[in-house]
């Protein structure tokens, strides 16, 4: 019986965890303007609802008691740091805004991720660290997690995390909605953050993946599409976050046929169809639809509607390479990346021949390539169709050297070096 | 900054240098790794180390020399080689370290070196 309601409320904790953290720091983030402090003040809520759920119950609302709770304790560690200068602005904006919390209203817990998700991509946040900090202060994930899909150490990664919240506090980055004007670029850089978390793990694959058997992505794919999912629920207009969303989905419905039944790499061309998620192309269309329709077109829209053509294989039975490369001409031109290019050039070898899309290679600037793993894997095989292995060997033996997933190297090797 | 990469091996990767059926796989993974270091120019200082059996150990205690056949430390990972490399900071190293061979079925470690003192 007592083991019953302890399981019940843990559960009940659980289930609020996964499906309210990014909302409730938003919200304690957005009355506070200190990010640290929300999530500190929820670790106590949730700390006070361990103790006191299993007990006594779930209560009838638990999102507002926990904001209740984590309330009280912000305004308790405020007043403990009463002496510093820190303190007074969250006092002063409690003071300001005394019926923000209606506890008697259901649906009392206002939605502030938005906001949060703005604060977190503002100008003033290193561009480096928006993506991070989003992952901890929307989704919970913790340094070590984060600092691991990042390749940096994990100490650098929690002192980075604090640093960057306590700018936000300090600078007063607002936790509100630009102006209608300035959504379009503020939003970009959200999309740009969440762009860059879809990109953990696999840098040197073609796209997000799984070890074979195993549930575990390598990188944080599922992360960065629940971010898009919020972006693109709260922002219903923007057709960037769509484009993004539809990318990422169309990508990730190609995750199992990347790797074979015993975990070797399978190249997209080679790829069984029947592998790919029809859900996540299905959700993906829906999304690029929803984008097109908007009418302002934009790079992610782009790389959305390129992986849609790639997708279409699976309809079709076949690659639209002109169509391909058409779009990459549009991506380079909106935004020349140095992906963009080298991705581009492969579709140049399928349109226009090897010769062709070595060119376009070889005006890129050196520096940029040298250590740009994708780069060398094209630069390998225009050289191999264009009929020089010697070369085509060389290139894919750079490509090795900057390759960290075994399975890639591997294909690599039995490719060009074997 | 320069940081030493400590590249472990293990056991079957040291059979794995002179075994016919895996020595070319085994060798294109290390001689494509230093060929992305060096077109990086990063690379300092390499080298690659014979299999710990080949290793002697000397100790000095209480006016005792102690010569030991095989490296002091009984672990299963051993050092396998090591890369010297010159980058701006350890982020930068530990994408070099990331992609070193032997990362993915043993380990690699990264430590930044001493600064040189007058």
């Amino acid at each position: 019986m007592i083991d019953a309601a302890r399981s019940a409320g843990e559960a009940a904790i659980e289930q609020v965890v996964e499906s309210s953290y990014g909302r409730l720091v938003a919200y304690l983030a957005s009355v506070s303007g200190d990010i640290a402090a929300a999530e500190d003040a929820l670790s106590d809520a949730f700390l006070a609802a361990i103790r006191t759920w299993p007990q006594r119950g779930v209560p009838h609302r638990p999102d507002s008691w926990l904001v209740t709770v984590a309330r009280r304790s912000l305004i308790d560690a405020a007043r403990r740091r009463e002496t510093a200068a820190r303190a007074l602005p969250e006092i002063a904006r409690f003071n300001e805004e005394p019926g923000q919390l209606d506890l008697g209203d259901p649906d009392t817990v206002p939605d502030k991720r938005l906001e949060l998700l703005f604060a977190c991509a503002h100008p003033a946040v290193d561009p480096s660290m928006r993506s991070p900090l989003m992952l901890q202060a929307v989704l919970g994930l913790d340094a070590a997690r984060i600092a691991s899909a990042f390749l940096v150490s994990p100490s650098t990664m929690g002192q980075r995390l604090v640093r960057v919240k306590t700018k936000v506090r300090q600078a007063r980055i607002p936790f509100t909605l630009p102006a209608l004007n300035e959504i379009p670029e503020r939003a970009g850089s959200v999309l740009d953050a969440i762009y860059v978390a879809y990109g953990t793990g696999w840098d040197d694959g073609d796209g997000p993946g799984r070890a074979t058997g195993a549930d575990q992505w390598n990188g944080l794919y599922p992360e960065a599409i629940r971010l898009a999912t919020v972006l693109t629920d709260l922002l219903p207009d923007n057709a960037e976050a769509h484009g993004l969303l539809a990318m990422m989905l169309h990508s990730g419905a190609r995750a199992d046929a990347r790797r074979s039944r015993d975990g070797e790499f399978v190249p997209l061309d080679q790829q069984d169809v029947t592998l790919w998620s029809r859900a996540r192309m299905r959700a993906a269309e829906e999304h690029l639809a929803v984008a097109l329709g908007l009418g302002q077109m934009g790079p992610y829209q782009l790389m959305g509607a390129i992986q849609s053509v790639h997708n279409l294989r699976a309809v079709t039975g076949q690659t639209d390479w002109a169509a391909i490369a058409e779009l990459y001409d549009g991506l380079v031109a909106m935004t020349p990346t140095i992906g963009a290019y080298v991705a581009r050039a492969k579709a140049t070898s399928h349109t226009n021949g090897p010769a062709a899309a070595l060119a376009q290679l070889d005006e890129l600037p050196a520096a940029r390539v040298s250590s740009y793993q994708p780069y060398w894997v094209v630069r390998a095989y225009c050289l191999r169709e264009a009929g020089d292995r010697v070369a085509a060997a060389a290139a894919a033996s750079q490509a090795i050297g900057l390759t960290s997933d075994p399975p890639t190297k591997r294909h690599l090797y039995r490719e060009y070096l074997a | 900054m320069q940081y030493l990469i400590m590249a472990l091996e293990t056991p079957e990767a040291f059979d794995s240098r002179d075994d016919p059926e895996r020595a070319g796989e085994y060798w294109a993974s290390w001689s494509g790794y230093i060929d992305a270091l060096r077109a990086a120019g990063v690379m300092e200082a390499a080298g690659g180390l014979l299999p710990p059996a080949t290793s002697t150990t000397v100790r000095l205690r209480e006016g005792q020399r102690l010569v030991q056949d095989g490296p002091y430390a009984d672990t299963k990972e051993q050092l396998g080689g090591y890369f010297v490399i010159e980058v701006p900071d350890l982020d930068v190293a530990l994408q070099w370290a990331a992609r070193c061979p032997s990362a993915a079925y043993a380990s690699v470690e990264v430590r930044p070196l001493m600064p040189a003192r007058r």
